[in-house]
C-alpha cells in the first residue's frame, strides 16, 4: 500500500513522475513532429488540387497570405510550367458552431473552378451539409463568375441557395467565398501593376 | 478463470456506460457515428490500459497524500500520447473527435480505475482490468454510435441504408440522451435474466 507521507517524499516522488513523464512526451513528439507536418500539408494540398485546374507545382510551397476586411487569407498559385493557371484561397470564417475554413479556387480568368471545406465544427446533419460529399450545396459555386453574380444566400437577396436549416453555416461559406473573391481581384490588380 | 473475470467484469457486470454511468460527456458528444463512438472507446482503452499499468507499478512509491497529482500527471501523459500519435497517423479521425481526445484526461473512468483498482492491485490485474474496464466503453460507445448513426443518418458504419436523412434528432443531443436511456433499460433488461 502507499507509503506515508513526508515533505521530502512527496517532493521527490511528484519531480521524477513529472521528469519521467516529460521525457516520454518529448521523445513521443519528437516522433510524430514530422508525420504531423506532413498529414497537414498533405491535407492542404489535397485541398488545393480538388479546387483549381490540374497543375505541375507545389503551390503550398509558393504560399503568400493576403489581408481583406480584416481577414488573413493564405493564396496558393497553381501553375503549368510557367504558366498560372489558377488560384486556390483560403479563408477563415466564422460558422455556427466555431471557425470554418474554406479553400476556393479560380482559374485564372477569374471563374470560381471550386469550392471545398477544410475544417469546420458545424452540426452533424445540418450544417455540415457544407462537405462537398454531403450535399450539392458547395457544387453550385463551380463555374460562377463572381463579377456578375451576388455572392449571398437567396433569403439576403443574393444568388446563393442555402442549406434548407442551415442558414448561418450557408451563410458563413458564402461569405467566405465571397471574401476569396475579393482577394482574387486584389491579386488581379497586384499583377497589373 | 479469475483472470477472466477481471475482463468479463469491466463489459458486463461494471460495464462503465450501461452500469456504471461514468464518462457521460465523450459518451453522449462523440458517439454521432458508429466509427466515431468506436474511435473514442479504443483512445480511452488505450490511456486506461497504459496507465492502470504504470500506476499500479508505482503505486507502491507514491505516498498517500501526493497521490492524486501523481494519477493525473501520469494519465495526462498518456493521453498526450495518444493524441499526438492519432494526430500523426490518423488526421481525419483526429479531426471530428477533436477537442474530446485531450477531455479523456478528465474523464472519471481512467481516474476512477486508476485509484480503486489500480493502486492496489498487481500490474498484470491492472492491465487486464484496463482491457475489459475499457472493452465495456468501447462496445458501449460503438453500439450507441450505430444506433444514432442508423436511426440519425440511416447508414451502418458509413454505408447508406436508406436515401436520405433520417430521424436528424438522433445525430443532435437530444438524441444522445434517448437512445442512451433505451439502451441502458435494454442492458438491464438482458443482464437482470442472467443474475
Amino acid at each position: 500500500m502507499a507509503r506515508k507521507s513526508s515533505f521530502t517524499n512527496m517532493v521527490l516522488v511528484l519531480t521524477s513522475i513529472c521528469l519521467i513523464c516529460s521525457a516520454i512526451m518529448g521523445f513521443v513528439y519528437s516522433v510524430t513532429a514530422e508525420p504531423i507536418r506532413l498529414a497537414e500539408v498533405a491535407e492542404i494540398d489535397n485541398a488545393i488540387s480538388a479546387v483549381v485546374p490540374e497543375f505541375d507545382n507545389a503551390p503550398s510551397s509558393e504560399v503568400t497570405s493576403i489581408e481583406n476586411e480584416g481577414r488573413i487569407s493564405e493564396v496558393y498559385p497553381a501553375k503549368m510550367g510557367e504558366k498560372i493557371v489558377g488560384y486556390a484561397i483560403k479563408t477563415t470564417v466564422s460558422g455556427f458552431g466555431g471557425p470554418m475554413q474554406i479553400m476556393v479556387g479560380f482559374t485564372s480568368d477569374g471563374t470560381i473552378y471550386n469550392t471545398s471545406v477544410i475544417s469546420h465544427s458545424e452540426t452533424p446533419g445540418l450544417g455540415n451539409k457544407v462537405e462537398t460529399k454531403k450535399s450539392p450545396f458547395s457544387a453550385q459555386f463551380k463555374g460562377m463568375d463572381p463579377k456578375i453574380t451576388k455572392m449571398s444566400v437567396k433569403k439576403d437577396g443574393g444568388d446563393i441557395d442555402a442549406i434548407t436549416a442551415s442558414t448561418i453555416s450557408s451563410r458563413a461559406y458564402t461569405k467566405g467565398v465571397d471574401n476569396a473573391c475579393k482577394i482574387f481581384v486584389k491579386i488581379q490588380e497586384q499583377s497589373q501593376e | 478463470m479469475e483472470k477472466l473475470k477481471l475482463i468479463t467484469r469491466g463489459i458486463v457486470k461494471d460495464n462503465p456506460t450501461f452500469v456504471l454511468l461514468l464518462g457521460m460527456c465523450p459518451t453522449l458528444a462523440t458517439t454521432t457515428s458508429a466509427v466515431n463512438g468506436m474511435a473514442m472507446g479504443l483512445a480511452t482503452m488505450c490511456v486506461l490500459i497504459l496507465s492502470n499499468v504504470f500506476i499500479s507499478a508505482v503505486s507502491k512509491i507514491i505516498p498517500d497524500k501526493v497521490r492524486i497529482p501523481s494519477y493525473i500527471v501520469i494519465i495526462a501523459t498518456f493521453v498526450t500520447v495518444v493524441q499526438l500519435v492519432m494526430q500523426a497517423y490518423v488526421p481525419s479521425l483526429y479531426k471530428t473527435l477533436g477537442l474530446f481526445i485531450p477531455l479523456i484526461v478528465v474523464n472519471c473512468i481512467v481516474l476512477g480505475r486508476a485509484e480503486a483498482f489500480a493502486s492496489k492491485n498487481s500490474v498484470i490485474d491492472s492491465a487486464l482490468d484496463g482491457i475489459g474496464i475499457g472493452l465495456g466503453f468501447t462496445i458501449a460507445l460503438t453500439i450507441l454510435g450505430c444506433v444514432r448513426e442508423l436511426l440519425g443518418s440511416g447508414s451502418f458504419f458509413g454505408i447508406k441504408l436508406i436515401e436520405g436523412d433520417g430521424m436528424l434528432a438522433f445525430v443532435l443531443a437530444p438524441g444522445a440522451f434517448i437512445a442512451l436511456g433505451y439502451l441502458i433499460v435494454i442492458f438491464k433488461k438482458l443482464t437482470a435474466k442472467k443474475a
